[in-house]
């Protein structure tokens, strides 16, 4: 059997959406920066793509830039906000310690350039406050970026209250929300955010295609210099097919979320639930409320994640770790740290992820198949011996 | 991270696992913080070491370099195994991605440790067959030594 259980990392693109892709690969190859009708009916097809983006998460057309990715949209949010208004509000910016490297790497960069960042700690649940944020605001703060739901462990922040204190503070606020576009309802204005981030490739459109909502009236500056797409905000030829399958991928992932968030959460617990009874001497890392449909993250003491990923792998298992020996990293996931985990428990966490696309059959079959691995293993393991050994 | 094919063999069927009972020397290192340790069991019979055990907590290259130590010091004697180098657990499994190289020198640290607490054990000194104290590489931030 083969089981697809990294949704996470990236979805399979949707048949409709290929389907509505195709006519960029064929009659639709018009530049739309060009005033005759081939041009015009590409930029009609990229404008019917941003009204689907905008209806998905409740803003205008007019607010929705098509990007390259969702590390792209991050970047230009945070980049162009804090060197548009640094002048005018400061250099002081507020996030989280369990943001993606997307937005963590840019927080980095930006130190180095002189601005102060705060990074929140979050409980061993992997979640802040806004009472946190309220109390790590200075007169000099200038962005407050806060992702919506994290990707290793599936943590959703309250971003509602959040937005509400950078508003009282008139401080900008961005949410890297490319975990949940897609998968939780977003709305931009339920949120309260000034902008947001998201990824096609997270919700069954391409990779290399992404968008960033920026509210009316906020001007980040632009990452790029060039023509003037997307109102001279976001310069580049458009990726036509990227943006079509960004359209419609959000406009299928937006219709049917409430019952593929009921469908995608059942088989989530059916695993958590199978791997609780099945593994002895495990700890689930997804907390237990205000989570993603279908993220998990358990650590399996005593045994390594990269070795339980390669044995999963042969049993066609498709998986993750935040294990350093996994990514490659010395370190094991920032996340998992953040939350508490010791490094040891950390280095033995594996993640699965679905969506609406995997069945039941496939949580039974991972259920038969990790508590075998994960015995395996341990009889290897000369930190299980021990532990057994204290435990006689 | 691709793997040769010998090292996935090394990783899924690896070659004497376990512990022995009663043996002439056991060496462990690695740290748990650094998602590594490597415990290795001699059996010993005038200087030829006559079985090998071992036990490992890690990732795949983890596994098939231990695995692969063992295989080559298997039924040497104490001085050639000595000189198994993590160079020759490496060539022997066909290469391993740059960022597990450290893997084949914690295997080769083991099987001196475990063969330092034999010459211990029998009133020698480690240091006459020229085994050193395990040396960090300085690489990693998690270890007593690099990080904190």
């Amino acid at each position: 059997m083969f089981v697809y259980a990294d949704n996470a990392a990236t979805t399979r693109i949707d048949p409709d959406v290929v389907k509505a892709m195709m006519p960029a690969f064929g009659e639709l190859y018009g530049n739309p920066s060009t005033i005759y009708s081939k041009g015009r009916e590409a930029k009609e097809a990229v404008n019917k793509a941003r009204e689907q983006v905008a209806k998905a998460i409740n803003c205008r057309p007019a607010e929705v830039y098509f990007t390259s990715c969702g590390t792209e949209s991050d970047n230009w949010a945070i980049r162009g906000i804090v060197k548009h208004y640094a002048a005018k509000k400061g250099k002081h910016i507020i996030t989280t310690n369990i943001e993606h490297h997307a937005v963590f790497e840019c927080l980095k960069a930006l130190e180095k350039e002189g601005f102060e960042v705060t990074y929140l700690p979050v409980n061993e649940e992997g979640f802040v406050t806004a009472q946190q944020v309220k109390e790590a605001i200075r007169p000099d703060t200038v962005l407050i970026t806060v992702m919506t739901a994290n990707n290793e462990i599936g943590s959703i922040q309250p971003i509602e209250e959040i937005a509400k204190t950078a508003k009282e503070n008139g401080i900008f606020m961005h949410t890297d929300a490319v975990q949940a576009v897609g998968h939780i309802p977003v709305d931009v204005q339920k949120m309260g955010v000034d902008l947001l981030s998201l990824s096609g490739h997270k919700f069954h459109a391409p990779k290399g295609v992404g968008a960033l909502y920026v509210r009316r009236g906020v001007l980040p500056d632009n990452l790029l210099n060039g023509g003037g797409q997307e109102r001279g905000r976001r310069p580049g030829t458009e990726n036509i097919a990227g943006i079509l399958g960004l359209g419609a991928a959000i406009e299928k992932a937006t219709s049917s979320l409430e019952r593929d968030m009921e469908y995608v959460s059942a088989l989530r617990d059916r695993l958590i639930d199978g791997i609780l009874k099945n593994i002895p001497q495990c700890k689930i890392n997804t907390p237990s409320h205000h989570r993603l449909p279908g993220t998990v993250n358990v650590s399996v003491k005593h045994i390594e994640g990269e070795s339980m990923l390669l044995l999963l792998d042969m049993n066609g298992i498709c998986a993750t770790s935040g294990s350093a020996c996994a990514s490659g990293d010395l370190d094991p996931s920032h996340v998992l740290l953040a939350i508490g985990l010791p490094h040891e428990i950390a280095h033995g966490s594996v993640r699965f992820s679905f969506c609406a696309e995997n069945t039941v059959e496939e949580i039974d079959y991972i259920l038969d198949v990790f508590p075998k691995i994960a015995q395996r293993l341990r009889e290897m393991s000369p930190l299980w011996e021990e532990a057994m050994k204290n435990d006689i | 991270m691709i793997y040769s094919a010998k090292v996935m063999d090394h990783f899924t069927n690896p070659r004497n696992v376990g512990e022995i009972l009663g043996a002439d020397g056991v060496g462990e290192v690695g740290n748990p913080k650094c998602g590594d340790i490597m415990k290795i069991y001699l059996k010993v019979d005038h200087d030829i070491i006559t079985d090998v055990k071992f036990k490992t907590f890690g990732c795949g290259a983890a596994v098939a370099t231990s695995s692969m130590a063992t295989e080559l010091i298997k039924g040497k004697s104490i001085k050639e195994a000595l000189q198994m180098t993590n160079k020759a657990v490496i060539e022997a499994l066909d290469g391993l991605p740059p960022v597990k190289i450290h893997c084949s020198v914690l295997a080769e640290e083991a099987v001196q440790a475990a063969i330092s607490d034999y010459l211990i054990k029998k009133g020698e000194n480690p240091a006459d067959y020229g085994i050193k104290e395990p040396h960090c590489e300085g690489s990693c931030s998690c270890c007593d030594h690099c990080g904190e």
